[in-house]
């Protein structure tokens, strides 16, 4: 129970549904200025307080747990170093699959629990085997199937979420104000939890080292300068300041960003055109495809509310390869694919390197 | 029903104090006022003044009543530091313990951030006893610099205490004044404000069974500290504000009534207090009790059990249906490690795993008897549980 009104609404329904359920509420940053003032939605005091309002509505027990610890180690070290490495990373991928559904499911079980709940827009469907299986969210705007698509089969047998077969978040807002929960109008929580007024721009440059170094064009000629890695993102256009315009007049952007040099490098937008994701780091949602060495049709997304586009996917010496049928634009390494087949999540994978029209970057 | 082994937190109000309190309430007139309304209610909080100064052998002009424990120690840090500092600068230094509830340190540190002051704390033996000899040495070689001592009489978490005789024996050699937070001592040891050399006393009402909201400061007669409110002036001066004549009566009926029956019940506690040490001790063979060397009061087990976690215990066994308790928890109610047992020398991960355990005037012989079979119980799954929180690595 984050303090927001999805979980909320999320535990309401759980305890209608007859489940004996306990409210959580996560203890995770340690850093300054977000245990501290105001309500961004989420991880504050005045966040807590919200969610042990709502559970004592609810009729529920209440505790905060704290996870700081655990939580800097696996999301926010790795963050950084995702960063300092040039790659970009999606913490809340790392949240749910290393704290919500390992270390809290693995506290929860420990202490006499069945299963975690959460107010994430999913839904969790059985096949005809038994198997299970995560689909997206009917209230497509709002579906969060896509940060949850690291959950591994025994993961999902542990987990609930009561939103998923809701239409919009409107019907959730009504919903809680029909059931009292004073959450119903506090307003949606965005940006990164533990990254305190949501610049993580200015927190990058406050806490990732990066050296300053050139800025060069894909044959390596020297452009301009910049005074560290971290400033950038991959298809980044703006704040570049190049001092001279492209010889064809049109915009650069950046395509690749190279630490270990400490060379960002830029191109026009055709190179940003990415026709292949790839990565080592992948897993299955529940059931594998039955050959997966062979291509075979899916969807992918690469943001968490982004577009999806088709694509083929395959299991290529131990990668997950995805050749995209069409062209996607400013894909990063370090950032996640989900594959879907319709509405169900089938895998990820953290992307390794990307290969664009062009040529292959990693 | 689930059983309440917290009373260090908060303890039932005693009958007579809610009596007193209703009673109290009954009544209308502003104490301050002049007619006979304002005569009968000012008479009805003189009484309880001369109960409270009865219970803790104090005199009657010592006793300002006050919203509570908090408000207490704040006005006697703050007030004495003030009122010593303003007779000569040179004195800027608290001498107090890590070990001091923050009720306590808080004002003191925010008196070094914003007011120059200095803190030094005394050592702190393994077994949570302040070091006399630490304190002789701080006392005598900064004599001059020296605002005021504070140093509480039992420690609510470890329920160690402290010989504040011999404390102002050391401190009244050099004319510093010494305060203590009584709080936990109150019904607990015996108490004689006027044989103790203390300049001022805290006492908290819901800690002896009046209700949340009362509290009384014993300043001697010849100490004024400055005082933190202003106002009418009432209470010496100290304590501006329409007097609360009903929460005072309720304080006054409860000190009465908790220092009677202190003999009689802390002896039958001690006995309860024993057995769940050495039924627990027994059975869970890693588990140690804290300050066990110490002097400590006898309604009061603390315990640390190794390979757990503070909350993972108090979770279980709160479902279980037993409330206990562990260091504090920050105003985001996480739980940290106990302040207390780190300034003892304990390991961070040592003090968040401890369990404090308080019987009351309200506990019996079965509430403990099930509590020893509870907390064998889950203490198993208490040491599962806790590996999950470290990490993967």
């Amino acid at each position: 129970m984050s303090g927001g009104v999805d979980s909320a609404v999320a535990a309401a329904r759980l305890v209608d549904e007859g489940h004996e359920v306990v409210g959580v509420h996560l203890a995770l940053s340690r850093m300054p200025g977000t245990l501290r003032t105001g309500s961004r939605g989420c991880c504050t005091i005045e966040d807590s307080m919200d969610a042990q309002r709502a559970a004592k509505k609810l009729g529920i027990p209440f505790y905060v747990w704290d996870f700081s610890e655990r939580f800097k180690i696996d999301v926010v070290d790795d963050f950084v170093a995702e960063y300092q490495a040039g790659r970009t990373p999606n913490p809340c991928m790392r949240c749910n699959e290393r704290i919500k559904f390992a270390a809290l499911l693995e506290r929860a079980l420990a202490l006499g629990f069945d299963a975690v709940g959460t107010g994430h827009y999913a839904s969790i469907i059985k096949d005809d085997e038994g198997n299970l299986e995560l689909h997206r969210s009917l209230a497509m705007a709002k579906d969060q199937s896509y940060v949850l698509g690291v959950l591994t089969q025994e993961q999902l047998s542990h987990a609930l979420f009561p939103l998923g077969a809701t239409a919009s978040k409107d019907f959730v807002r009504k919903e809680a104000s029909e059931r009292g929960l004073t959450v119903a109008n506090k307003p949606d929580s965005y940006d990164i939890c533990f990254i305190p007024e949501g610049d993580t721009r200015e927190w990058l440059r406050d806490f990732v080292p990066s050296s300053p170094g050139k800025i060069v064009d894909q044959q390596g000629t020297e452009l301009g300068e910049h005074d560290g890695h971290v400033g950038f993102t991959i298809g980044q256009r703006k704040g570049l300041r190049l001092g001279r315009p492209a010889a064809d007049g049109k915009p650069r952007y950046v395509l690749e960003i190279r630490p270990k040099t400490a060379e960002v490098v830029v191109g026009p937008e055709a190179s940003l055109q990415i026709t292949q994701l790839s990565g080592e780091r992948y897993s299955w949602c529940g059931r594998a495809p039955e050959r997966p060495e062979e291509f075979f049709d899916c969807e992918v997304q690469v943001r968490a509310h982004g577009d999806t586009v088709p694509a083929q996917a395959a299991i290529v010496e131990a990668e997950l390869v995805i050749k995209l049928k069409e062209p996607l634009y400013g894909v990063a390494p370090g950032q996640t694919a989900v594959i879907y087949l319709g509405t169900r999540v089938l895998g990820q994978t953290t992307i390794d390197q990307t290969t664009s029209a062009e040529v292959a970057v990693v | 029903m689930p059983v309440f082994l917290d009373h260090a937190a908060t303890t039932p109000c005693r009958p007579v104090a809610l009596q007193a309190l209703n009673g109290g309430l009954e009544h209308l007139g502003n104490p301050s006022s002049v007619h006979g309304h304002g005569q009968n209610t000012r008479a009805i909080l003189e009484d309880a003044r001369d109960q409270v100064a009865n219970a803790v052998g104090a005199n009657r002009s010592e006793i300002v009543f006050t919203s509570g424990g908090t408000e207490s120690n704040n006005q006697a840090i703050k007030g004495i530091y003030w009122a010593q500092n303003r007779k000569d600068r040179a004195r800027k230094v608290i001498v107090t313990a890590a070990t001091e509830h923050h009720a306590l340190l808080d004002p003191i540190d925010w008196l070094v951030e914003h007011e120059g002051a200095v803190a030094i704390n005394v050592a702190v033996t393994n077994s949570g006893m302040v070091d006399l000899e630490d304190l002789e040495q701080i006392l005598s070689s900064r004599s001059d610099e020296i605002a005021l001592v504070s140093l509480m009489w039992v420690n609510n978490e470890t329920g160690v205490i402290t010989p504040i005789l011999r404390v102002t024996e050391l401190a009244n050699r050099y004319g510093i004044p010494v305060h203590s937070d009584a709080i936990a001592a109150i019904g607990h040891v015996p108490v004689d404000f006027a044989k103790s050399g203390l300049t001022a006393m805290s006492i908290s009402g819901h800690k002896v069974g009046a209700p949340i909201g009362v509290g009384a400061l014993v300043v001697a007669r010849d100490f004024s500290p400055v005082s933190l409110l202003h106002g009418g002036g009432q209470e010496r001066g100290l304590r501006s504000g329409t007097m609360n004549y009903p929460l005072a009566a309720s304080l006054g009926a409860a000190c009465q009534e908790a220092v009677s029956d202190r003999v009689e019940r802390q002896s039958r506690l001690k006995e309860l207090r024993d057995l769940i040490e050495s039924e627990v001790l027994s059975a869970i063979p890693s588990a140690v009790v804290t300050a066990e060397d110490a002097d400590r009061v006898e309604h009061s087990a603390h315990l640390i059990f190794p390979g757990t976690q503070s909350d993972n215990l108090l979770f279980l066994l709160d479902q279980e249906g037993f409330s206990v308790s562990a260091g504090s928890a920050c105003q985001a109610g996480v739980l940290g490690a106990s302040h207390v047992l780190v300034a003892m020398g304990h390991s961070e991960e040592l003090a968040s795993a401890c369990l404090r355990i308080t019987l009351g005037h309200t506990t019996t012989r079965l509430d403990v008897e099930r509590f020893i079979e509870a907390i064998i119980k889950i203490h198993a799954g208490a040491l599962v549980a806790s590996q999950s929180t470290q990490s993967a690595n």
